[in-house]
């Protein structure tokens, strides 16, 4: 396939067709939008099925009941509406389904803005609903990964019987930028023994949440919990930019980290030694490696678009033997990478320390800055 | 289940798409009735390998321990939605939804009211106790005024507590609902004819009509507090008179239909 030049939401929603998506379901929500109207007509023309919900509750209900029957099935929102979509999320999740959810964040809480945001990592990564479950979260940074990141959505979703979600934001969803889309692939019905299509010659099946039997309830638990072991040894993916000789690394994900990029280059150029972790997965995380980076490097910087959602996983998997810093626009803000430079040189400067909390003395600046 | 014999005849048994299970509704209660109904219209139609039933969360919520065919459950008052997005993926399959007052009428009624506006072809079965039964009896979108409930203790009282919603005259008002009655789980010949509306709904649904509605006026003489016989006679006396039986929705299709 040809590169083309495409935008982001246009993109993952072709992807997603041509990924073997069966269904969608979705509900109008700003800076999401466009995946919604490209499917509204692009599904029909193909014969699939597509529905504008009457609400996010019902686009995520109405995705569970398309993962019942074993199809491909996606919905995709923006943070508001995914915080609507929890309580699906859990049932799908604790039903043991395949789905695949594009999170196109904005700023926040609450109603917030349309722009871009990192405000829903707790949500998918800490949260997603009541209960002991994990979403594998696929983070891009650019609109040929997100193309990528959401076909590994429905082949993860439906390897595991998982829920993934391509955890993505306002800017790459709205950005055009030159892509390849994937070939065409055939809609197919999962093969599998748990789908409801019908007791057509074999038992009924049914399929359900419900564990009555405490003690099914957490045989059902500890599958999934061996699930994600098994998630966590096989998917997790990263990227690392000059890290090998690199006397400090900065950590970020989606925009942030493609935007620390860029500081990274311009500090390259300067002769800082300095490199970029950035996890792809951000569930299951890149522990593993960036443990190993942290005894190589004399301090890290961690930048997002939240107020350090990601820094509190930093933190905990590094436990306190590299000195970290941390970098934050919020509500909708992205950083500028001059900012990120200024906080590269600061890294650089020192002094370091491991007391303290980086985002206290990152607050602190913030507000004598503004 | 050993069915009685007449001469030789059988006359009376369990229909096949219902599973030998012992039941957990209560004595008395009528979703008993509402289960057989529906099992005995899916095996006259033949439909048994191809539906897909949608429990909801209430009493019924366990409605896919008794149906010999293939179930999902959904979340509370979600059944609509879930029905939704198997029929749109299986759009050649018999999808029907299985709910309670509380889940359809009051957490479910956006979902319900969009489904219908859409002329989803789905099947809906309404079940109408007045009270939240799974909860212990409080007080639902269908109790009536003054009727007592574990939170309307000294009976609805519509002032604070509102009015009850009358969910078949809600639906017909929707253009995309083709085929919405209201029927009573009291007597036979009020059985006889919500088994005749069920088949209906189902072969509006069969034929692809559109959206197919058989609220069912039913009782609940735990939560009531009453006898099952005093239970039946509160429904004609209390309930029927509010909730009118009849035929709130036949499209021009529909009322062309012969089967």
């Amino acid at each position: 396939m040809a590169r083309q030049l495409l935008k982001g939401n246009e993109a993952v929603a072709e992807a997603a067709v041509r990924a073997g998506l069966q269904s969608y379901f979705g509900y109008p929500i700003t800076p999401q939008t466009e995946l919604l109207e490209y499917l509204s007509h692009r599904m029909p023309e193909l014969g699939r099925g597509f529905v504008q919900a009457e609400s996010e509750l019902g686009a995520v209900n109405m995705v569970y009941g398309a993962a019942c029957t074993g199809a491909r099935t996606m919905s995709s929102s923006s943070s508001p509406g995914v915080s609507l979509m929890l309580e699906g999320l859990s049932y799908i999740a604790g039903t043991e389904l395949p789905a695949v959810l594009v999170d196109v964040m904005r700023g926040g809480p609450g109603l917030g803005n349309i722009s871009p945001s990192q405000q829903d990592y707790n949500q998918i990564v800490h949260g997603g609903g009541h209960g002991d479950f994990k979403m594998i979260a696929l983070a891009p940074c650019s609109v040929q990964e997100s193309i990528d990141l959401t076909v590994l959505a429905f082949d993860l979703a439906e390897k595991y019987r998982s829920i993934a979600v391509v955890l993505t934001d306002g800017s790459i969803g709205q950005m055009m930028e030159p892509a390849e889309l994937p070939e065409m692939r055939p809609v197919k019905f999962m093969d599998t023994d748990w789908a409801v299509r019908g007791a057509e010659g074999r038992d009924r099946r049914f399929l359900s949440s419900i564990y009555l039997d405490p003690p099914q309830e957490e045989q059902a638990n500890l599958r999934m919990a061996r699930r994600w072991e098994e998630i966590e040894a096989n998917e997790v993916r990263f990227k690392e930019y000059y890290l090998d000789d690199a006397d400090f690394a900065v950590v970020g994900f989606g925009s942030a980290g493609r935007i620390a990029l860029s500081a990274v280059r311009q500090a390259r150029a300067e002769g800082i030694k300095v490199g970029l972790l950035r996890p792809i997965t951000v569930n299951p995380f890149p522990a593993k490696v960036l443990k190993e980076v942290a005894k190589k490097v004399q301090g890290m910087l961690v930048v997002e678009m939240n107020a350090g959602q990601m820094l509190d996983d930093v933190i905990r998997i590094t436990n306190n033997c590299v000195p970290i810093e941390f970098f934050a626009r919020l509500g909708g803000v992205m950083p500028f990478p001059e900012e990120v430079l200024v906080e590269i040189h600061r890294l650089a400067k020192g002094p370091l320390t491991t007391e303290g909390d980086p985002r206290s003395r990152w607050l602190k600046r913030a507000s004598a800055a503004r | 289940m050993v069915a009685p014999e007449t001469q030789g005849q059988k006359v009376y048994s369990r229909p096949e798409s219902l599973t030998v299970t012992p039941t957990h509704y209560c004595p008395g209660c009528t979703h008993g009735v509402a289960h057989r109904l529906v099992a005995e219209v899916i095996d006259e139609m033949k439909l048994r390998e191809r539906t897909i039933g949608v429990a909801s969360v209430g009493c019924s919520v366990f409605a896919y321990n008794y149906f010999d065919f293939d179930f999902v459950q959904s979340p509370h008052g979600r059944a609509p939605a879930m029905a939704t997005g198997v029929k749109r993926t299986l759009p050649d399959k018999i999808v029907f939804t299985y709910q309670g007052d509380g889940d359809l009428a009051s957490i479910g009624m956006g979902e319900i009211v969009h489904a219908a506006a859409r002329g989803e072809n789905i099947t809906v079965i309404f079940v109408n106790n007045t009270n939240y039964g799974m909860t212990g009896g409080q007080m639902a979108p269908t109790t009536l005024p003054g009727q007592k409930t574990s939170t309307s203790v000294n009976g609805r009282d519509v002032e604070t507590q509102g009015f009850p919603i009358r969910a078949s005259e809600l639906i017909a008002t929707l253009d995309g609902a083709s085929y919405v009655v209201r029927r009573s789980l009291n007597d036979p010949k009020n059985i006889r004819q919500a088994k005749k509306a069920l088949r209906t709904a189902f072969e509006v649904q069969q034929r692809g009509l559109g959206f197919s509605f058989v609220e069912l006026l039913s009782i609940c003489p735990t939560n009531w507090g009453m006898t099952p016989t005093q239970s039946i006679q509160w429904l004609e006396e209390k309930m029927m008179p509010f909730y009118q039986l009849g035929d709130y929705k036949i499209s021009q299709a529909v009322a062309g239909l012969k089967f």
